[in-house]
């Protein structure tokens, strides 16, 4: 993807849309786009959070290693998706493996590039906060809806 | 509440005349028919072939439903899950949650089962057509929203791209398993595209596919938003975040369906029992516009 696609795509990506042009190239330039193979981690738990990434093909899995039961996963995310919302605050750790289990493409955002930028010109750091939060609202929201148990048998 | 019209004598005195004056119809009447095949979907789930011994096929149309009575037990109100091209075999999948139901699951081959209906209201296809669909199930919500599946494979080039979302508990709670390893194919409307989405709130061992709430699914379809009709059924929790969803992705409010579960008892607007708002469910419903019901689903004890 040429760097000028890569603006474009960023540009129409509902998490970066309506970010200034100047802030869209700053980040086509910073994006790395990788391809993990089916079974590939992206990170493990515990791992520094380094980066945050906005899957473009795939399918990742969110999971959890228990005793006894395996693997479990918390979700799964897919195309168009950003995975890796603790970014913004430092020295933060993975709290959950994150594993390839459809073969995938993402474009990945450097962590530290992206909260000394934000400390540089709050604008943009704003912004992504308020990007992120959505990101944060919208897991929270499933995880509510999926506590509820709404399909279990009605008691 | 101020909006509560219930229906006056004139209408009764119209209903009991036009039942009483017409031959051969008493809604009230159930026709015994004989299963002719019980299938156990899941642990809690059967679906029931059904065949009348005597008398025509019942026909109907996708997103009606019967009422379903098993002798000395309990009537129950049960869409119509199977095809309508084939009314031979009237077709409902059932999940035990109480007694009547739980009596439709225990019942087997040469079973027999007083049938009432059709009744209620259909799914736009007409409407539908010449646009893309989106169809969205949870959990036992995909049974009333089969014979749409079924409508469109007969007429797959008068409909766009199509998606069924599918989001069940657990992997085994899942139901037409096969069936929806064809539909990816058959529903297809371009090589490649993945027409069938399923997710699952829970998952552990071999599951290889989605887990999270079926609205996760939505954002990231490939659609013409203001020419796409959504039909969907689910717990009423679930279609609300559903329909959130959909209009943020500008769908417009007036081609979203849904299809709405409220106690039945006659099913033909007589007793009241399933009123909501101004509709009955019955007569008016289940398949509703969601303008229609707008401002009774954040209702509460309606």
């Amino acid at each position: 993807m040429s760097k000028t696609s890569l603006e474009h795509y960023l540009a129409e990506h509902p998490f970066f849309h309506g970010l200034r042009p100047k802030d869209i190239e700053w980040l086509a330039g910073l994006a790395q786009p990788l391809a993990y193979e089916v079974g590939d981690y992206l990170y493990h738990e515990g791992d520094e959070s380094r980066d945050f990434y906005v899957i473009q093909e795939g399918l990742v899995r969110l999971e959890v290693h228990t005793p006894g039961r395996g693997y479990l996963t918390i979700q799964t995310l897919g195309p168009g998706e950003v995975l890796g919302w603790s970014v913004m605050m430092p020295e933060t750790r993975k709290t959950f493996d994150a594993r390839i289990f459809q073969a995938t493409r993402l474009l990945a955002f450097d962590a530290a590039a992206v909260r000394k930028r934000s400390e540089e010109d709050h604008h943009l750091g704003y912004e992504l906060c308020k990007r992120f939060s959505r990101v944060i609202g919208e897991r929270l929201q499933a995880t509510r809806l999926r506590l509820l148990d709404l399909y279990g048998q009605p008691h | 509440m101020n909006a509560c019209r219930l229906p006056g004598f004139a209408y009764w005195t119209y209903m009991v005349n036009l039942i009483s004056h017409t031959p051969g119809l008493d809604p009230m009447l159930p026709r015994p028919f004989r299963v002719a095949r019980a299938i156990r979907e899941t642990a809690d789930v059967v679906t029931l072939e059904l065949e009348a011994p005597a008398g025509p096929p019942l026909r109907f149309d996708p997103g009606q439903f019967t009422m379903l009575y098993v002798f000395g037990v309990g009537e129950v109100p049960i869409s119509i899950s199977g095809d309508a091209r084939k009314p031979e075999r009237l077709v409902h999948t059932i999940r035990s949650v109480g007694l009547a139901t739980e009596a439709l699951c225990m019942l087997r081959k040469g079973g027999v089962v007083g049938v009432r209906g059709p009744f209620g209201s259909r799914w736009p296809m007409e409407q539908a057509r010449g646009g893309d669909v989106v169809v969205v199930a949870g959990g036992i919500g995909l049974p009333p929203l089969r014979p749409v599946i079924y409508h469109i494979l007969h007429h797959r080039k008068d409909y766009g791209r199509v998606y069924l979302l599918y989001g069940a508990r657990t992997p085994s709670d899942l139901l037409f398993t096969e069936e929806l390893k064809r539909w990816q194919h058959t529903l297809s409307h371009a090589p490649g595209a993945s027409p069938v989405l399923v997710t699952v709130d829970r998952a552990e061992g071999s599951w290889d596919g989605a887990v999270g709430m079926v609205t996760s699914l939505i954002p990231n379809l490939r659609l013409d938003p203001a020419h796409t009709t959504a039909m969907i059924v689910g717990p009423e929790v679930m279609m609300r975040f559903t329909i959130a969803e959909l209009r943020k992705r500008g769908i417009p409010e007036a081609r979203l369906y849904l299809s709405v579960e409220r106690n039945m008892k006659c099913a033909v607007g007589f007793c009241g029992r399933c009123q909501l708002g101004l509709q009955f469910v019955c007569k008016d419903g289940p398949v509703f516009a969601f303008s229609q019901v707008r401002n009774w689903m954040t209702q509460k004890e309606v």
